[in-house]
């Protein structure tokens, strides 16, 4: 495959990891404890444990996994409402793949269905609206998810939806935005991060740019990454580097795709059809403010809270969970007291756990080297 | 002067009028009877008798030439959609069982054939899975005996299932199983993996993607015949069908408390397999085959099992993928000189693979 080996040569891995090495020293010199840098993007969470990119990472420099797994992050209130919505006799929920197995307080969304619940996996937006047109006398709902990422095809779709004079289409539309939930994890006084890898996708839509306020305002550095492993090294490297510099700045890595404006025309569909919620509740995390999108009002009729009348309750996360202080670097998954035992990827306690983006899910599957509760760190690198 | 033998007075073949299968065909009545004996009986056998029977009925003493124990199988097969590159359902009806029987070391001898059809299933649909399952009994070597069939109103399932049973006999001192694998043992496995998984996902036409990708469903008895004769010793043989390679190995590893160490380098994963699990994030070695062996045998007959294998039509890509250790767990020595855990899948990506 042309332009993927070329991001996995180990050779240059090597030489990366040296420079890291020698930044890793430098910085921890006059500071206890490793540097700790947080990846934000659940793509990336699942590209650093597949490679076991962090065995290769000397003791002085520390990946923290963010919140960036759209699919964790959805609380069980949001989960429940979706529920509700597919058990209305009127309709028929439509969503990916991955949202199938988070547990709502009761159920999830797989077991709604096969208690009667009428709900569609599909690949895109697209696929839902092709079914709303294929079933004029059901109201098609898509319960969208992600941030920035896939909102734009979420737009568009609603854009195609209106051209086409599509009425039995709706969004229960659950789209987070990244920056909100950063500054809220910098806000936090327990937080202890030195600098970020910024999100890839999400940059492609929203460009560089608005990553200023982490480096402007919260003084941390921050490399906009791609998600081959020689992507992420590097930007880890950038990062290390822009700490020994003592800057604080937006870099971008990954310009073979990200642009400092971000892409227009998937702006402009966002902003068309898309309002700011004032807060949205995430799993772990808590009320972040405008961190979330609801429908515009001029797409009111393709909303589906306005069509509908969903539960919105609360429900608290389960009080054993760490994944709160998992998410803001305070606490490795196998400080968890559930992890691996109540908590494991076929039964999920917390949001870490659900998607293979998820941190826990991703130390459970790929970095339990023993039975006991070691990190994936402590197997030796095996060049 | 040679006088010819005359023919057994068979019943004329039936002639099926009907273009779809409606309830009258599994209502037990003169529909059934002419359905079954058209269509089913006159293919897995050549003729129809001139009477059924509720059973076949096996001379135990042929197979007791073969081997000292029976092997005893079954297989439900839905796979969606019924006709795929490469193969189809009814093949992989024949095979699945074919292959469950023989990785267990057995000479696969008799299948059984249950249909569950769905109402309004075209009778040309049903001819054609008919046909495919003959093609792949002769190939594979075996007599489909007896079997049944049901219809089912619209709705009740979709299009067709079938469930086939499977009676092998086993080999006088080969007992493979996956209890058995030891530290230094050596794992192989007889070609690309993935490519069943990976064609059902294209074909079932959600992605708009195209590709020349095939299923790889083939009976595999031969290969384990190649095999067997030159190392009756086999450690754990298992076909590495839903929840792909990786699975096969988590079972293997937990059932001997052994771990297993896999060179991602040598594990072969054709082009558009792995261009296709690039573009969805999947992992091949979790990608469904159905026809693809997972071998155990002791290092030092690795080198003649391998030589083996490749000498074997089903076989010709046959690599060394890993090895045996103290371990506990099933890991993977990346290209990129890191190691990671290969743990069992979680959940079920993708329903209806077979």
């Amino acid at each position: 495959m042309k332009y993927v080996q070329e991001f996995r040569d180990p050779q240059k891995a090597h030489g990366l990891l040296e420079e890291i090495t020698v930044l890793g020293d430098q910085l921890t010199q006059s500071r206890p404890g490793p540097i700790k840098i947080m990846e934000v993007c659940g793509g990336h969470t699942h590209a650093i444990f597949k490679y076991g990119l962090e065995s290769l990472l000397p003791p002085t420099v520390e990946l923290i996994h963010g919140p960036g797994c759209p699919v964790c992050i959805m609380p069980k209130g949001q989960l429940d409402d979706a529920i509700a919505l597919a058990q209305h006799p009127d309709v028929m929920l439509t969503t990916f793949g991955d949202v199938m197995r988070v547990p709502g307080s009761r159920q999830s969304l797989l077991q709604a269905k096969a208690e009667g619940a009428d709900i569609r996996m599909v690949y895109s937006p697209l696929d839902a609206l092709a079914i709303a047109q294929k079933h004029p006398d059901r109201e098609v709902v898509f319960f969208a998810i992600g941030f920035e990422t896939t909102a734009p095809s979420t737009a568009l779709t609603v854009l195609q939806a209106e051209r086409q004079g599509i009425e039995n289409f709706s969004l229960f539309c659950n789209h987070v935005l990244v920056v909100p939930a950063l500054e809220a994890l910098l806000s936090n006084p327990d937080l202890q991060l030195d600098g970020f890898i910024g999100p890839g996708h999400v940059s492609m839509v929203i460009g560089a740019r608005p990553y200023q306020v982490i480096a402007e305002r919260y003084r941390k550095p921050i490399t906009v990454s791609g998600f081959e492993p020689l992507d992420i090294l590097q930007s880890l490297w950038m990062v290390l580097r822009q700490l020994a510099d003592g800057r604080c700045e937006v870099e971008n890595q990954y310009t073979r795709l990200v642009q400092e404006e971000g892409n227009a025309v998937a702006l402009a569909a966002m902003a068309k059809v898309f309002a700011v919620r004032d807060q949205f509740e995430w799993r772990g995390l808590g009320d972040i403010p405008a961190s979330g999108f609801r429908m515009h009002p001029d797409y009111a009729r393709f909303d589906a809270e306005a069509k509908f009348t969903l539960p919105h309750r609360r429900v608290a996360d389960h009080k054993a969970c760490a994944c709160g202080d998992i998410l803001k670097g305070v606490k490795k998954p196998w400080e968890c007291k559930v992890f691996g035992t109540a908590c494991t990827p076929e039964h999920p306690i917390g949001a870490c756990m659900v998607s293979s983006e998820g941190a826990c899910a991703a130390y459970y599957k790929y970095g339990r080297a023993t039975v006991d509760r070691q990190p994936a760190r402590s197997q030796p690198a095996l060049r | 002067m040679n006088i010819p033998i005359s023919k057994p007075n068979l019943p004329k073949l039936p002639r099926l009028r009907d273009q779809t299968i409606t309830l009258a065909h599994g209502s037990g009545g003169q529909a059934m009877h002419d359905l079954i004996a058209a269509l089913m009986v006159s293919q897995f056998q050549g003729a129809v008798p001139a009477a059924m029977e509720d059973q076949a009925r096996i001379p135990l003493q042929e197979l007791m030439a073969l081997g000292d124990r029976l092997a005893f199988t079954t297989d439900s097969y839905v796979v969606d959609p019924l006709f795929f590159p490469g193969s189809d359902i009814g093949a992989l009806a024949v095979n699945g069982t074919v292959n469950d029987l023989a990785v267990g070391g057995a000479i696969p001898c008799y299948l059984t054939c249950a249909l569950i059809l769905e109402e309004g299933l075209p009778i040309d649909t049903l001819r054609h899975v008919v046909e495919s399952m003959t093609l792949a009994a002769q190939r594979a070597g075996v007599a489909i005996v007896t079997g049944d069939t049901k219809v089912v109103p619209r709705g009740s399932v979709d299009k067709l299932f079938i469930n086939t049973a499977g009676i092998g006999v086993m080999r006088t001192g080969v007992t493979p199983a996956a209890t058995q694998l030891q530290p230094g043992d050596v794992v192989l496995v007889n070609g690309p993996i993935g490519n069943h998984g990976a064609t059902i996902l294209v074909a079932r036409g959600e992605l708009s993607l195209e590709t020349d990708l095939q299923s790889d469903c083939q009976p595999l008895n031969g290969l384990v015949d190649a095999i067997v004769s030159v190392c009756p010793e086999v450690r754990a043989m298992r076909d590495a069908t839903r929840g792909g390679l990786a699975t096969v190995l988590n079972e293997f590893a937990d059932s001997s408390q052994v771990g297993i160490q896999l060179q991602e380098d040598q594990i072969p994963v054709d082009t558009a397999v792995a261009g296709l699990c690039e573009l969805l994030g999947l992992d091949p070695l979790y990608l469904a085959n159905e026809g693809k062996l997972v071998v155990v045998v002791p290092p030092d007959r690795a080198e003649v099992v391998l030589q083996a294998m490749r000498s074997h039509p089903t076989g010709t890509h046959s690599r060394i993928i890993g090895q045996v250790t103290p371990g506990q767990r099933v890991s993977l020595k990346t290209t990129f000189g890191t190691e990671r855990i290969v743990d069992r899948l979680v959940g079920d990506q993708l329903p209806r693979i077979c």
